[in-house]
């Protein structure tokens, strides 16, 4: 059955909404480091937003080496089971609730 | 009291009986009933017990209730109760059996005072849990069971010979601490815990097994196995350096897996692995705070892991997939489901008011007042990285993304009810901290809320999933794939199989070649006494017997000269 509702994602200016709250506390937790001391244990704690650029660089290099490592180790999805006798009918542990 | 004397594996292990022998609704409330008298009767005697028998020379200590293995007899029996409230409408008596003792047994082991209750408990707990990969009933839930069972069995034939080495050189099988210093017995020991804790190259059972156990097999399977063994650790080798390395590396290295894996109950898994790294870290780092904060965060991981894995488990139930490539937008059909599973996931990624963040914090506080430096680094690196992946990677594909079409309803309702007892669990331990560490082994005084703390991590966490939008609004992020991802199973699973098969071809065709020397020598052999007796041969012209004297004059001759040559 053809679903026609609209949800709530499905209007772009809710989705902008959402990234727009984002970039916006990501400013704000950013201008936050100018005005509070955080107090520190490492030297590179107290660098001007520390936290901030290891996680965003952090989680592009994770993404990046990842994609990387796909080239190397990816591959299709049955590679271990051609030579077993993999009933794929079987195969589905649910789902019988399923309406399009 | 007579009821000080009832260990805790026991009423589960009744249970599990009764099981057996009962069905559909009664069944249930039977079992649910047993968990929960067992966790009162647990909560009401505290710690201090301590169960002691004599086994020809050695004391036996099967039940011993103290601090550090109070807090795992708690966290495993809300476990149980979760995961059975969860599986309420399963009317498999295989799964529901072996879940009662796959609990039980788990009990067991971290009540055990001694190596030889724990060797017993530690096989049940593979041969228990076993049932709940085999319940699938595919062909591929039965081959990752048989490997994942071979791996577990092999986990406990290690300890046991470990234990033989240990009760050789110390005289004793208390279960206390044991430390490398030992030498072989200590690392053999050590070996089998790590085989159970998923250490590095040792973890594909868990990421194998997980993914083909059942929707409710898997909440069971995430909660006890991989814990029991971290508490065996905290147990036996606090403070034993050689776990600081291998916690950061359990760390780190299955977040790369988790962003390119499509199946979210394997990437679940593999964040399992990571969050698993935190706790061996602890341990490693071994001061108070640190064993505080493994224990701690052992505590809490376990309900949120277990939240996430009943999550996926009622997307796989109500869809019957668990691709991120063939799932999106199930937010539209199962709300509910949704909230709970952030709920998980905000609390896996250790946000501010979550239970992650009061535990995980723990280990991280340790590892920078200990001067591991580079740990931290590291271990601040799997933050950010889990997030990512547990974080927003899970609740992403399978809730929101590209709407695939996918229509369906919320799950059954115990479903709904065991995902929001575990979510109302994580709010709790993230808002009132100290009712968990009320509970922990030490008393270090440590809080967690302080302005600075909360900063740092929500700056780590926001730019972390700025990170995300960034890459997706860019085209850079890895899309879901069908397919799998070569990891060390690859060594068991194909490179051996391969070798066996090519080493067999080849003592085959070796086999073959000498056999075809032989009989064409042979061939030769023969064709050249034929060609000798037969009409125009060297020897045609002799007469049989004239012959035949011939060759017992050779072999007189020979045997002449041998018996010359060798006669003294």
């Amino acid at each position: 059955m053809a679903d026609k509702k609209n949800y709530f994602f499905d209007k772009p200016r809710n989705v902008a909404i959402v990234l727009y709250s984002l970039y916006f506390s990501c400013a704000l937790l950013l201008l936050l480091d100018f005005i509070i001391h955080r107090h520190t244990l490492h030297p590179w704690e107290g660098l001007l937003g520390f936290y901030a650029v290891y996680g965003f660089v952090g989680c592009v290099a994770l993404v990046l080496v990842s994609t990387w490592m796909r080239s190397v180790l990816m591959r299709e999805e049955e590679y271990y089971h051609r030579n077993e006798s993999v009933d794929e009918v079987e195969d589905h542990q649910g789902g019988n609730n399923v309406g399009h | 009291m007579w009821a000080t004397e009832i260990p805790a594996f026991l009423p589960f292990f009744i249970g599990g009986i009764i099981a057996l022998f009962t069905r559909g609704t009664f069944r249930g409330a039977l079992m649910l009933a047993t968990i929960i008298a067992s966790g009162i009767h647990l909560w009401l005697l505290g710690d201090g017990i301590h169960l002691s028998l004599h086994f020809f020379e050695y004391e036996l200590i099967p039940y011993r209730v103290d601090k550090l293995s109070l807090m795992f007899g708690y966290v495993f029996h809300i476990a149980a109760l979760m995961g059975m409230i969860y599986s309420l409408h399963v009317r498999d008596t295989m799964q529901q059996v072996a879940a009662m003792l796959y609990a039980g047994s788990a009990l067991g082991a971290v009540f055990a005072g001694d190596l030889l209750t724990l060797f017993v408990f530690w096989e049940l707990l593979a041969l228990t849990s076993v049932f709940l990969v085999w319940a699938s009933r595919t062909e591929r839930s039965y081959q990752a069971g048989m490997r994942y069972l071979i791996i577990q069995v092999l986990s406990g034939v290690v300890l046991l010979a470990g234990v033989i080495y240990h009760v050789n050189s110390t005289g004793s099988l208390a279960f206390d601490f044991i430390g490398l210093e030992e030498g072989v017995g200590g690392w053999m020991i050590f070996l089998a815990f790590g085989l159970k804790a998923c250490f590095p190259l040792l973890h594909n059972w868990a990421t194998e097994a997980y993914p083909e156990s059942t929707p409710t097999g898997a909440v069971f399977l995430s909660a006890f196995t991989t814990k029991t063994a971290i508490y065996t650790l905290a147990r036996g080798y606090p403070g034993t350096e050689i776990l600081i390395v291998i916690g950061a590396i359990m760390a780190i290295f299955p977040i790369f897996y988790a962003v390119i894996e499509n199946d979210l109950r394997r990437v679940l898994t593999y964040s399992l692995i990571n969050q698993l790294g935190f706790m061996v870290c602890g341990i490693g780092i071994g001061t108070t705070l640190a064993v505080n904060g493994a224990v701690s965060h052992a505590f809490a991981h376990i309900i949120y892991k277990s939240l996430l894995f009943m999550s996926m488990g009622a997307v796989l139930h109500m869809t019957g997939r668990m691709n991120g490539s063939e799932l999106g937008g199930l937010y539209k059909s199962m709300p509910k489901t949704a909230i709970l599973c952030i709920i998980g996931a905000a609390s896996i990624s250790a946000f501010p008011l979550f239970s992650g963040f009061v535990s995980k914090s723990m280990v991280m506080s340790a590892a920078l007042y200990e001067g591991h430096h580079y740990v931290w680094l590291m271990l601040l690196f799997a933050s950010a990285g889990v997030f990512h992946h547990a974080g927003i990677k899970i609740p992403y594909f399978a809730f929101f993304a590209h709407d695939t079409g996918i229509r369906t309803t919320e799950p059954p309702r115990n479903m709904l009810v065991a995902m929001s007892i575990a979510a109302i669990l994580c709010l709790v331990i993230g808002i009132r901290p100290n009712w968990l560490y009320n509970l922990l082994p030490f008393d270090t005084g440590y809080q967690p809320y302080d302005t600075s703390h909360v900063l740092a991590q929500l700056q780590l966490l926001l730019f972390s999933a700025l990170a995300f939008v960034w890459l997706n609004l860019r085209g850079l992020y890895p899309p879901e794939l069908r397919s799998v991802n070569l990891d060390v199973e690859w060594i068991y699973r194909r490179f051996l199989p391969g070798l066996l098969r090519s080493i067999m071809k080849w003592l085959w065709r070796t086999d073959a070649t000498a056999r075809a020397v032989f009989m064409s020598r042979l061939n030769g052999l023969f064709s050249y006494l034929a060609k000798l007796y037969y009409p125009g041969g060297k020897l045609y012209r002799l007469r049989p017997t004239g012959n035949m004297v011939m060759w017992v004059a050779a072999l007189l001759a020979a045997y002449l000269w041998l018996l010359l040559s060798f006669a003294h």
